[in-house]
């Protein structure tokens, strides 16, 4: 039950905001748990984002990865 | 995003496996267990157990909401169902056994039980139906309970009350970790809990258990990086607290979620199906939120009811002693037309993904 999947904001009013979740899916969410703003992805639980995922964190994933597995285990 | 990363690259796939298959030197049985429904679907739907070696074990801990949520809160959802109450839950409530009979059960004997995606849908019918009582059933981890506590905070309609079973997870991580006959080696932490309770709460796993401890994302990347960062671990006899997935969780969570979960719950030891009492596990409403609670305001309080069906193995798969396939019922007298145990409810229950899709569980490892 804990999925929740990544969506994008297209638009905002007060806690509600339109995001897309790809595929042409649009839906109404609630998003007064998180600060985000038109354009951030969010990750969306049972109708109410409850985190930003940050493009930048994502890319130092995978930079972390590669460091990880060229080192010695 | 997702496909810039490649987060299901099986280049990369194979280069990970390769350091885990470098990285296990003996033959000792390592097992590792994750905590979440999301991951071992991720887990069995992409085939990660038959990319390991014979002697790495994943198994799946209490990791579905729904599968451990007692007889007896179920029993007092279908007693408010029975009094001509709405009753409001989400879809995978809906069918998971009480003590004699599911919401869905109440439902086809004509009681209103309504199937919601989300909080919003059952605060919208109770405004649009003034003349009747509503019941939201709260069933999730930390995931949903701050919606939960959100909604409440926030003064929702009067005739909507909350029958509240939200419970925590690290308090059952706790369980496991004391487990002397599970033994376990790694802990892979849910990903979506942690994004927000944060890292803190399972600092205690390397720390006091000496139990490698990653949270992990829901790619299968994420769970083979995950697999192998604690292998790394335990070759180096340095377990500590790693976070593979920091693309969505910060290390102090969202705060505004724990703010509001502590603004509208106390923390209380609670029965888990199953699992019997965990101290300090389940979220119960504040006394100042009295009026929102549905036990209170229908005066309705159910201790006891019987959470394992005869022959049922769900207390053992639930805690990853039992596969789902060592059950005499599973895909028996158990499937998921007509679940007899609760984890062959949730498409997040171990047995539920198990029998959907028919992966055998000991293949023999593949060559790449």
């Amino acid at each position: 039950m804990c999925l929740a999947i990544p969506a994008k904001i297209m638009t905002k009013n007060g806690n509600l905001a339109q995001v897309d979740f790809g595929e042409a899916v649009l839906r109404e969410v609630n998003v007064s748990l998180v600060e985000a703003k038109v354009g951030d992805y969010v990750l969306v639980h049972a109708g109410y984002a409850i985190q930003v995922l940050d493009e930048q964190e994502a890319l130092e994933t995978l930079r972390l990865w590669n460091e990880i597995l060229q080192a010695e285990a | 995003m997702i496909e810039k990363l490649k987060f299901r690259d099986a280049k990369l796939a194979s280069r990970i496996v390769n350091k885990i298959r470098g990285t296990v030197e003996n033959e000792r049985t390592i097992k590792i267990c994750h905590v979440c429904g999301t991951h071992e679907y991720t887990i069995t739907h992409y085939g990660i157990r038959t990319l390991l070696p014979s002697n790495v074990e994943v198994i799946a801990g209490p990791g579905c909401p729904v599968c451990i949520v007692p007889a007896s809160e179920v029993d007092e959802a279908v007693e408010l169902a029975k009094r001509d109450i709405v009753v409001t839950c989400f879809g995978d409530v809906l069918r998971v056994p009480g003590s004699e009979m599911s919401l869905l059960d109440a439902k086809a004997q004509g009681a209103d039980v309504r199937v919601v995606y989300s909080l919003t849908d059952a605060i919208k019918m109770a405004q649009a139906e003034e003349n009747k009582e509503f019941v939201f059933f709260a069933v999730g981890f930390e995931t949903t309970s701050p919606s939960t506590a959100f909604e409440i905070a926030n003064k929702p309609p009067e005739n909507l009350s909350f029958l509240v079973s939200h419970r925590l997870i690290p308090p059952a991580m706790k369980l496991l970790a004391e487990m002397e006959d599970l033994g376990l080696d790694g802990f892979i932490a849910p990903g979506h809990v942690s994004t927000i309770i944060g890292l803190k709460p399972y600092e205690v796993f390397p720390k006091t258990y000496r139990i490698p401890t990653i949270i992990a994302g829901f790619e299968p990347i994420d769970i083979l990086m995950s697999v192998y960062m604690i292998l790394r671990q335990q070759k180096r006899h340095a377990p500590k607290l790693e976070n593979e997935y920091m693309r969505a969780v910060h290390p102090e969570g969202n705060m505004k979620a724990q703010e509001l979960m502590n603004r509208a719950f106390d923390v209380i030891d609670s029965n888990w199906r199953g699992l019997g009492t965990i101290p300090t596990s389940r979220f119960l409403l504040k006394g100042e939120y009295r009026s929102c609670d549905a036990n209170l305001k229908y005066g309705v309080k159910i201790e006891r009811g019987i959470d394992i069906q005869q022959g049922c193995k769900c207390h053992l798969v639930v805690v990853g002693k039992t596969k789902p396939t060592d059950c005499p019922l599973f895909m028996k007298r158990c499937t998921p037309e007509n679940p007899i145990g609760a984890c062959m409810v949730s498409n997040e229950g171990t047995c539920r993904i198990w029998a959907r899709i028919t992966i055998p569980y000991s293949l023999p490892a593949s060559p790449i």
